[in-house]
């Protein structure tokens, strides 16, 4: 194992590395997969405190009964946009395209994805998305009010600005295939000599999956934005009951994409978890093959689910119990990921920094947001729950709890890894036990205020919630302070923070074993794979072996 | 995986300077997949329209049949030759470059480019005669059918004219190639781009040998 400092006498590495072009055009026309991945981190992290920001304001519209500090349209605008920036702009493209992109090349030991220009364009699509949904604030119309669903026929008749919106979602899915599409071709052709399918990474094998949900998944949603555009704009009757169309069928399409697309957000996160467990552990893995396979397991029973949102909006008896057992079927894998897990903890040497204290908070807070997915997903409990905070709160569990704190995760296992630098660790678990402790006064309430029958997206509320509706305002107030918390200790760390060495971790990946932060082409000399990425009896053997 | 290997014997400046020179690494199998990826992804999202028109035609199965009686058949017919012929001449360009005849390969190419912009054409006759009885979105005309029918002419409006975008972006495939060719940066030692362009525009022929019986025959 090298020290950086002792390696960097003989290779550039990509912050330093001077191309064709300088200053910010280093960075926009690059076609490095680690600048373009750190692009995309720093887009999300942005689109983030947005719609951080806006759940914020919606929380605190609702401390008190009636009006607080807003009128009921814009408090319409506000929780839509929320779901919109977290879904799309957020959570999808979190993990893959950030983390995905930075890592997938040097954990199967390549110098760059397939398709390097079609990487950053994949980027700029990204970024047009976002713009356009930013803009449609401010045109005619005013914001987007229709939920993030776009359900038709509201969002054929409404008079706020959708078209511009949903040409965005529509140019975000654009981004999401091509991302997709290029991962899966450089998992197929770039692998490094000896590294076989059953010797990838499991994040590689995470993404592998999600990238083949992606292009199965996202040509749907596209196909259907489209229609609700034509509609919009020529007057075509496709899903509007007055020229004898079907709003069903809208949900339909609508759930075909968005309901794979939950396994888009928690996929690459289980990835990641499957990283860090061993490397804390220094175990190898429990169940490598099974791991790797329950991936593709939900992948592909995630494609066949769609029909659980709909069980309230009309649907044979035959459909719905169908859907409810597939619905069912789901927990297999991912109990399998999660026993697995657990089984590589099982007497192992546990070191527990940060980014492992991260990952034991999401098997927490996950578990909790699988489970009432059970509820939900059940028939008889799921007619009580159907539109209520009990829905609102579990899939802020499986999102939040689950993907977004993975990324966090996520952030803190590589970031002296993309830096060279390291964080204080101290602030860092000081400012997860407060984004626990409020994530769960402010979501677990909403089961408890869903179970009273508190509706969803409603502007107003009967008085005997409003103590609940306090407990979970607050509760807003002290995650977002975590947040904050954390976000400003990565800042200054990536200013000021000391160099860290090229392993701090003791990770077996290969990622590990260049220096920190990598160099331009990853690999000083070309990897050649001789075992597991987990296989810890050969440390010594591997990480001598410096690339 | 050759360049892996090879890498070995290079020194690390010389590897950096690779990676800048836009990309020697080259994979012609790579950017098939690719390709073929990205038109398995077309496929679906013309799918979303099948989808749909399955139900609809299940739901309004009599007014479909109505609709079709619209449609001329040897309109669709002759586009479909048009389109068919095309594809003839897309393969003629590609193995033409194969065999190292760069002026075939772009005689060929403008050929397919010509036959491309007669099916335009020939869609815009038939929509603008549509248009002259009344049968088009938002017409007073249309309004007045019974719902399967205006269910029917939006249907074939979004299809044909998502299909129409597709080919006006092969044209603008196949004219790029044109550009390619004759900057020599597509070589007969170098023609999978051109097979992807083919590919693209196999497929969108693909796709309207579906839409033709879907709302031409099926009467």
């Amino acid at each position: 194992m090298s020290d950086s400092t002792v390696a960097s006498s003989n290779y550039v590495n990509y912050f330093d590395y001077k191309g064709k072009y300088s200053g910010i055009g280093a960075w926009l026309l690059t076609v490095d997969h680690k600048r373009i991945g750190l692009l995309y981190l720093f887009s999300i992290i942005t689109f983030f405190l947005v719609g951080m920001t806006l759940g914020f304001f919606m929380r605190l519209e609702m401390l008190t009964t009636g009006e607080t500090i807003m009128k009921p349209q814009t408090y319409n605008a506000l929780f839509t946009l929320h779901g919109i920036v977290m879904v799309f702009l957020v959570i999808i493209p979190g993990i893959p395209a950030g983390f995905g992109n930075f890592f997938l090349p040097i954990l199967i030991g390549a110098e760059d994805v397939a398709f390097p220009k079609w990487n950053l364009t994949s980027w700029y699509l990204y970024t047009i998305g976002g713009l356009f949904v930013i803009v449609s604030l401010f045109l005619s119309g005013g914001p987007i009010d229709t939920g993030w669903t776009f359900y038709a026929p509201y969002s054929l008749r409404t008079g706020t600005q959708v078209i511009l919106p949903l040409l965005g979602a529509f140019i975000l899915g654009f981004s999401s295939v091509l991302t997709g599409l290029n991962f899966i071709v450089t998992v197929h052709r770039l692998r490094a000599p000896g590294m076989s399918f059953f010797k990838m990474p499991l994040f590689v094998w995470s993404l592998y999956s999600t990238a083949w949900i992606q292009i199965i998944g996202t040509p749907i949603i596209g196909i259907t934005i489209l229609l609700v555009i034509v509609e919009r704009l020529f007057g075509v009757g496709v899903f509007d009951p007055a020229m004898g169309g079907d709003p069903i069928l809208f949900q339909h399409l609508f759930w075909i994409y968005s309901h794979p697309a939950v396994y888009i957000m928690i996929l690459p996160a289980m990835g990641v978890v499957s990283e860090i467990i061993p490397t804390f552990s220094r175990r190898t893995i429990f169940g490598y093959t099974a791991v790797a396979m329950s991936s593709l397991a939900i992948a592909f029973v995630g494609t066949l689910v769609w029909g659980h949102h709909m069980f309230t909006s009309g649907m044979s008896d035959e459909s719905r119990w169908i859907y409810s057992f597939l619905t069912f079927i789901v927990a297999l894998p991912s109990g399998v990921k999660v026993f697995n897990w657990v089984a590589t903890m099982y007497k192992a040497s546990i070191k527990p920094e940060t980014p492992f204290l991260f990952v034991m908070a999401f098997i927490f807070l996950f578990s909790i947001g699988g489970l009432t997915g059970l509820t939900v997903g059940a028939l008889a409990t799921d007619i009580h729950l159907h539109d209520t905070y009990f829905v609102v709160g579990h899939f802020h569990y499986v999102m939040f709890g689950g993907t977004m704190f993975i990324f966090f995760a996520g952030l803190h296992y590589w970031f002296p890894k993309m830096f060279g630098r390291m964080y204080n660790a101290k602030v860092a678990n000081t400012a997860l036990v407060f984004m626990v402790v409020g994530f769960n006064m402010l979501y677990f309430t909403f089961f408890i205020l869903g179970y009273l029958g508190m509706p969803r997206r409603y502007y107003d509320y009967l008085p005997e919630f409003h103590n609940l509706h306090v407990v979970a305002t607050v509760g807003s107030w002290v995650m977002i302070t975590g947040i904050l918390i954390m976000f400003g200790n990565l800042f200054i760390a990536m200013k000021k923070g000391k160099k860290a060495v090229a392993n701090p971790w003791g990770g077996m990946t290969l990622e590990w074993s260049i220096p920190s932060p990598p160099p331009m082409t990853n690999f000083v000399k070309m990897p050649t794979v001789k075992y597991g990425p987990y296989d810890y009896e050969h440390y010594e053997e591997v990480m001598k072996n410096e690339h | 995986m050759s360049t892996n290997i090879n890498a070995e014997a290079i020194t690390n400046l010389s590897h950096q300077e690779a990676h800048t020179e836009g990309h020697v690494h080259r994979d012609d199998y790579g950017s098939k997949l690719g390709m073929w990826l990205f038109l398995f992804t077309e496929l679906l999202l013309f799918g979303g329209l099948f989808v749909l028109y399955m139900a609809y035609r299940h739901d309004y199965f009599p007014m479909f049949q109505l609709g079709a009686k619209e449609l001329k058949i040897y309109m669709g017919g002759l586009n479909t030759l048009v389109l068919l012929t095309s594809s003839l001449t897309m393969v003629l360009s590609i193995t033409a470059l194969q065999r190292k005849s760069i002026k075939g390969s772009i005689f060929w190419l403008l050929t397919t480019i010509f036959f491309a912009f007669g099916f335009l054409i020939i869609k815009f006759l038939e929509w603008s005669e549509k248009y002259h009885h009344g049968l088009f979105p938002k017409a007073e005309n249309l309004l007045n059918q019974p719902e399967g029918v205006k269910v029917f002419f939006g249907l074939y409006y979004t299809m044909t004219g998502l299909h129409g975008i597709h080919v006006i972006i092969g044209i603008l495939i196949l004219s790029y190639m044109v550009i390619r060719i004759l900057n020599g940066k597509v070589t007969p030692d170098k023609f999978v781009p051109l097979e992807n362009a083919g590919l693209y525009w196999h497929l969108v022929d693909l796709i309207w040998i579906f839409l033709f019986p879907l709302f031409y025959l099926l009467h």
